[in-house]
């Protein structure tokens, strides 16, 4: 068994306590919620936390609350998310991304805040010490070099949440809370195109609340390529929320891509090409072959990058046939190996 | 059992060891703890080729809680599960070969102590160039691997041929030529292997080891100690999956033996699961070239196969699997003539072996979707040209292998009419699909890997007073239902339930020999065994019980508990009546049983891979959907119709057909034994790609599809009951009947595993730009065959010794003038 290195371990019970353990403790302090992405990290000594400072103690941060719009509390588990109606009826494209994370018993302790969190992953860095250390380790840890692109200036690690895309799509905000005060931020602004240095959060911060405004009619959808129906992490995933006037006109639309760079890409070209028409399929095919431009995957996930960077277009095409309106359960049936309603039981 | 007629065999029942497993009752190696036990880590190398020039062990020695470190110097007794691979050592002595390969251990007061001290073991390593590729062995033959070997870094090579093929094929209206690839993959069991080593009290050593060959082990042990055989013991734990992962003899199972022997305190390792992937012994890679003629009738006339094998860095079973892939085409379909040339390279990266079928289902896979493509070209239903060539029952090969019963035909017809094949194969909508292949298996192989004339499975029986029935057989519980087997085998000839028999398997000391759960030798070596021996037990107890009853032994019966008179079955003892009644007239009771395969037909150098005394078959229909904008896979069903022979247990059965549908599919869509090499002119970093289970992907519940099993039951004389084997051979049709039915769903060959997405729409790519719409390797390498040794098929004349082997016919000729 491969086991933990040591660390202090720190059980606040409230937020602003954990705030000050962070202000004391600086880059050294790992927070823990669910466990799921950091242990295992730090088993492979990806991270090596001087502290750990456990947030499941605290009961504020768990919760789904009403309010204007829903309030996410960041240590809800992504199965609470998942199970929570209103997050279901009015947040689809939430839903269905927080739906197809992982496997029902990651689902049980992983949770929102850590899913935006998720360390960026590649598969040379995704390794044992040992591993890492027959290539000599790597830029994002350790090492000097990007074995995924050698002459890269930075991290080409692979953003793989699958909420973000989903909340940027919606708009969403997070709040984040230190010693020093509060500040919401757009989740769109939580991350930085940089495999080591992928969020805006502070070593001090605290992600605390994931805030969405009322949906108000806004549709939305959630689309992960993965080879498998579990377990794993998308190697593209397209998240797409729009409002449809009465006569299907588009009048706002978001289309995000996530896992084909180190933070999720806001295709803001495609989804000003719907903006003002219907979608027909040639505007479909339009915006999808335009959000399918931003798409640069590397050689750093499952699947040849090639078919990654083909196939963009088809899966962004899946997401607009349903905000349409289609009935694309058979394919989401194809493509996921199982019908969403399985995860939420 | 009375009259012929059955009370257990082929009743669905549960397991004799499925409520352990269910409860989590049953200790597997890792779940053992001994009074004192220490644990120990295994240093390896972080170099894909290098010779260790120093190790400093001096700092890790002095680690607290640190009792003792070992290196190559200390166990460097060589050893292999071949006796003519004897290429390993239980550390790296002077040399290592991939990354991944034990070059120290540590043994500390714990786990994580050990750890924390393998980075405090200096080895200053100076680096070799490596090799990554079975093309670039072949041409690289400085630095070698290891000094064995034909040459270079040529592991070993194999050519034969079965009457003269080239006329036969100019003959053929029709030849197809192919080349083909096979990714190497994993076992993956999800036990990871684990050892415990104890030297107990009497002084003799004990190997507790997840490990399916106890037998092996304990030979390897000896040579490796230097021990008398009767001071060691090695008990096989029940094993959490084997597949053949657990069938060779590890550098763990030695170097804990050794530190336990050392130290004088029980010593543990568990392997973790990225050390798992680099013991692998797991399938090899294979470049394929088959050739297949045919009449235009469909019959075929000739075939010509060369297999390449990327062995990886050691021999392990290499040999024998180089020999499998030529061995098993001909039991299918009748071929008249035939030639086979192989070659295994080594290579930089862990060592190939054998995984569920055994160097079977890569050529399997080129001829089944070789026969796709004949029976096209000639306008025939697939099925009816397989049916047409069918092999005969009770016949012998071209290679010289003798078939007893055949069930393929069945199996062809009962899989078309569920899957309703016929009306839907090249009729269904573009993107759907569905597609046919078959396969067949060995039930044991049978030679042993070391010679001798000695039974390959024995089993005694002890029964006393107090009715129960104890049996003892050193073969290896690994999932497959093997202590079931055993124990069904004897309450069925006993009349009795299996609650009265306790099976004790897989222990030197206490078992007689039995060569180990692969193969898929078990079910008909160990059950042939316990048939005899519980049928000597049923001689003694009818003899005791006939005198009680005043009857004729004929007249007595077994049954339900009891031993009665079958023509007045009022009249009997209870079971352990009978039991009294044998005691006092033999004494303690005790009995023996014993197999060995009948002796192979083929008399030619190489000819002891692929006889067995009975083979299996399987046909199977896979439907899939293809996408053709992404290539995307998707498989509803898959329909399966095995002979079985007999089902002696048919939920376990159905469980092993399933299971192996599961693990063909993993192979056919998605799992791969992958490596990767950095930048050269940065790194000779040569590492496996991703030795996780997250990122080697095996299908989930989710990707499996619904699969219908069919059993075809025609006993074989051969087998116990005239059960035949299931634990391999139904993995064998999948690859290549999912290929063939991705080509009837969207047009595209596909000719090498994994089956992906991304291949799928290369060959979509290819046949929209004219071409002929494959995937798939562009020629086969080139090897310098030997010259072939001859040997005429059996209805051209031939004795089944070699025409060209003078040698071999000197030997021929000694020992028949011995025998007269």
């Amino acid at each position: 068994m491969i086991r933990l290195p040591r660390f202090s371990y720190r059980a606040p019970r409230s937020a602003s306590e954990a705030a000050a353990i962070l202000a004391g403790e600086g880059p050294d302090a790992a927070l823990l919620a669910g466990g799921t992405d950091l242990l295992p990290n730090m088993k492979r000594r990806q991270q090596t936390p001087r502290t750990v400072v456990a947030l499941r103690g605290i009961s504020a941060l768990r919760g789904v609350r009403n309010g204007s719009g829903l309030t996410i509390g960041a240590c809800s588990t992504l199965t609470e998310v998942v199970r929570d109606g209103r997050v279901r009826r009015e947040f689809a494209g939430l839903w269905q991304a927080a739906a197809q994370v992982a496997t029902p018993h990651l689902r049980n302790m992983g949770t929102i805040g850590g899913n935006l969190c998720l360390d960026t992953r590649c598969t040379y860095y995704d390794q044992s010490l040992e591993w890492r250390r027959a290539i000599a380790f790597c830029m994002k840890k350790d090492g000097t070099t990007c074995w995924v692109a050698p002459g890269s200036p930075r991290c080409l690690a692979v953003s793989s949440t699958d909420t973000a895309p989903a909340l940027i799509a919606l708009g969403a905000k997070v709040r984040l809370e230190s010693a020093g005060g509060d500040r919401l931020l757009d989740v769109a602004d939580l991350y930085r195109n940089d495999g080591v240095r992928y969020l805006a959060r502070r070593p001090d911060e605290i992600l605390t609340e994931v805030r969405l405004d009322p949906a108000d009619g806004i549709r939305s959808t959630y689309w992960k390529l993965r080879r498998r129906g579990s377990f794993d992490f998308p190697v593209l995933s397209v998240a797409a929320a729009a409002r449809l006037a009465a006569d299907g006109t588009v009048e706002s639309a978001r289309i995000v891509l996530g896992a084909v760079a180190s933070r999720p890409l806001v295709a803001a070209d495609a989804a000003h090409a719907l903006r003002g028409g219907t979608l027909t399929d040639g505007a479909i095919r339009v915006a999808s072959a335009a959000a399918a431009k931003l798409a640069k995957p590397m050689d750093n996930t499952d699947f040849t990058l090639h078919w990654r960077k083909r196939v963009a277009g088809e899966i962004v095409a899946l997401a607009l046939r349903e905000i349409r309106g289609d009935d694309v359960r058979p394919d989401r049936l194809r493509l996921a190996r199982h019908g969403l309603d399985s995860a939420g039981i | 059992m009375s009259d012929g007629r059955f009370d257990l065999v082929g009743r669905p029942r549960r397991r004799v060891d499925g409520r352990g497993k269910v409860l989590g009752e049953t200790r597997f190696a890792d779940d053992l703890t001994l009074p004192r036990m220490v644990h120990m880590k295994l240093l390896r190398s972080p170099l894909p080729h290098a010779r260790i020039r120093r190790i400093d062990a001096s700092e890790a020695e002095a680690h607290p809680g640190v009792l003792l470190v070992l290196t190559g110097k200390d166990v460097p007794g060589e050893y292999g599960i071949l006796p003519v691979s004897q290429d390993e050592t239980a550390l790296a002595v002077e040399r290592v070969r991939f990354v991944g390969d034990p070059v120290a251990a540590v043994v500390a007061l714990d786990e994580a102590t050990a750890a924390d001290a393998l980075a405090l073991v200096e080895v200053d390593y100076e680096p070799l160039a490596t090799i990554a590729t079975p093309e670039e062995a072949l041409t690289t033959p400085e630095p070698r691997i290891h000094a064995y070997g034909e040459e270079g870094n040529v592991h070993k090579r194999a050519a034969f041929e079965f009457g003269d093929v080239e006329e036969a094929l100019a003959g053929a209206d029709l030849v197809v030529d192919g080349v083909y690839s096979y990714e190497g993959n994993t076992h993956l069991p999800i036990e990871q292997h684990a050892s415990l080593a104890a030297v107990e009290k009497d002084g003799h050593l004990t190997l507790w080891s997840s490990t399916q060959c106890p037998h092996y082990v304990h030979r390897a042990l000896q040579k490796v100690l230097d021990l008398p055989a009767a001071h060691i013991r090695v008990v096989a734990t029940p094993n959490g999956g084997g597949f053949g992962g657990k069938s060779d003899v590890f550098n763990h199972e030695m170097v804990a033996a050794k530190a336990a022997i050392l130290l004088g305190r029980p010593v543990k390792i568990c392997l973790t699961r990225e050390e798992v992937f680099y013991c692998h012994r797991g399938r090899h890679p294979v470049k394929m070239r088959m050739r297949t003629g045919v009449k235009n009738d469909g019959t075929l006339v000739g075939m010509t196969l060369q297999t390449l094998l990327d062995g990886g860095a050691y021999g392990s079973y290499g040999v024998a699997s180089l020999f499998y892939t030529g061995a098993l085409q001909t039991v299918t379909y009748r071929v008249p003539r035939y030639r086979f040339e192989g070659c295994r390279v080594f290579t930089n990266k862990p060592p190939c072996g054998p995984k569920r079928g055994h160097g079977t289902p890569q050529p399997r896979f080129a001829q089944e979707i070789q026969l796709d493509t004949i029976a096209e070209k000639l306008g025939m239903d697939p099925a009816e040209l397989r049916l047409k060539n069918v092999a005969e029952p009770n016949s012998l090969t071209a290679n010289w292998l003798r078939i007893g019963t055949i069930g393929l035909a069945e199996c062809i017809r009962r899989v078309v009419d569920a899957s309703d094949f016929t009306g839907r194969h090249r009729k269904l909508p573009h993107g759907r699909g569905v597609g046919l292949a078959c396969s067949s298996y060995l039930c044991g192989a049978g030679l042993a890997i070391y010679w001798n004339k000695m039974p390959q499975s024995g089993v005694q029986l002890k029964l006393d007073r107090s009715g129960l029935v104890t049996v003892f057989s050193g073969a290896t519980e690994i999932g497959q239902g093997s202590d079931d087997v055993l124990v069904a085998l004897v309450a069925e000839i006993l009349g009795i339930e299996p609650s009265d028999v306790r099976a004790v398997t897989g222990d030197t000391d206490l078992t007689p020999v039995d060569l180990g759960s692969y193969s898929s030798r078990v079910t008909l070596m160990m059950g042939n065994a316990a048939i005899q021996a519980a049928e000597r037990a049923r001689a003694l107890i009818a003899e005791a019980a006939a005198k009680r009853l005043d009857i004729p032994r004929e007249r007595v019966g077994f049954g339900g508990r009891r031993v009665f008179d079958v023509e007045d079955a009022g009249r009997g003892l209870a079971w352990r009546e009978a039991l009294v009644a044998a005691e006092e007239m033999h004494g303690t009771l005790g009995t023996v049983g014993s197999y060995t395969p009948p002796r192979a037909a083929a008399r030619f150098k190489g000819g002891g891979v692929g006889p067995s005394a009975a083979y299996s078959y399987s046909a199977a229909v896979v439907e899939v959907e293809v996408d053709p904008a992404t290539g995307w896979i998707t498989v509803p069903k898959i329909w399966i119709a095995h002979d079985i022979g007999r089902a002696l247990n048919p939920v376990s059965v159905r469980g092993q057909v399933e299971g192996s549908v599961y693990m063909g599919l993993g192979e056919a869509l998605m799992e791969e034994q992958a490596f990767r090499r950095l930048p050269a002119r940065l790194s000779g970093a040569l590492v496996h790609k991703f030795p996780s289970l997250l990122e080697y992907k095996s299908p989930t519940t989710h990707d499996m599809p619904d699969v219908e099993t069919v059993l075809v039951e025609d006993p074989d004389p051969a087998g116990p009951f005239g059960a035949k084997e299931v634990g391999q051979g139904p993995l064998l049709p999948i690859m290549p009947a999912v290929s063939n039915a991705v080509y009837d769903a969207v047009g595209v060959r596909i000719h090498e595993v994994p089956i992906t997405p991304d291949k799928v729409l290369k060959a979509l790519d290819d046949r929209a730009r004219g071409g002929p719409g494959r995937y798939g390797p562009d020629g086969f390498p080139d090897v310098e065959w030997p010259e072939a040794l001859r040997v005429p098929p059996p209805w051209e004349g031939g004795d089944g010794n070699a025409t060209n082997d003078p040698e071999r016919k000197r030997a021929a000729k000694l020992e028949k003038v011995k025998r007269t």
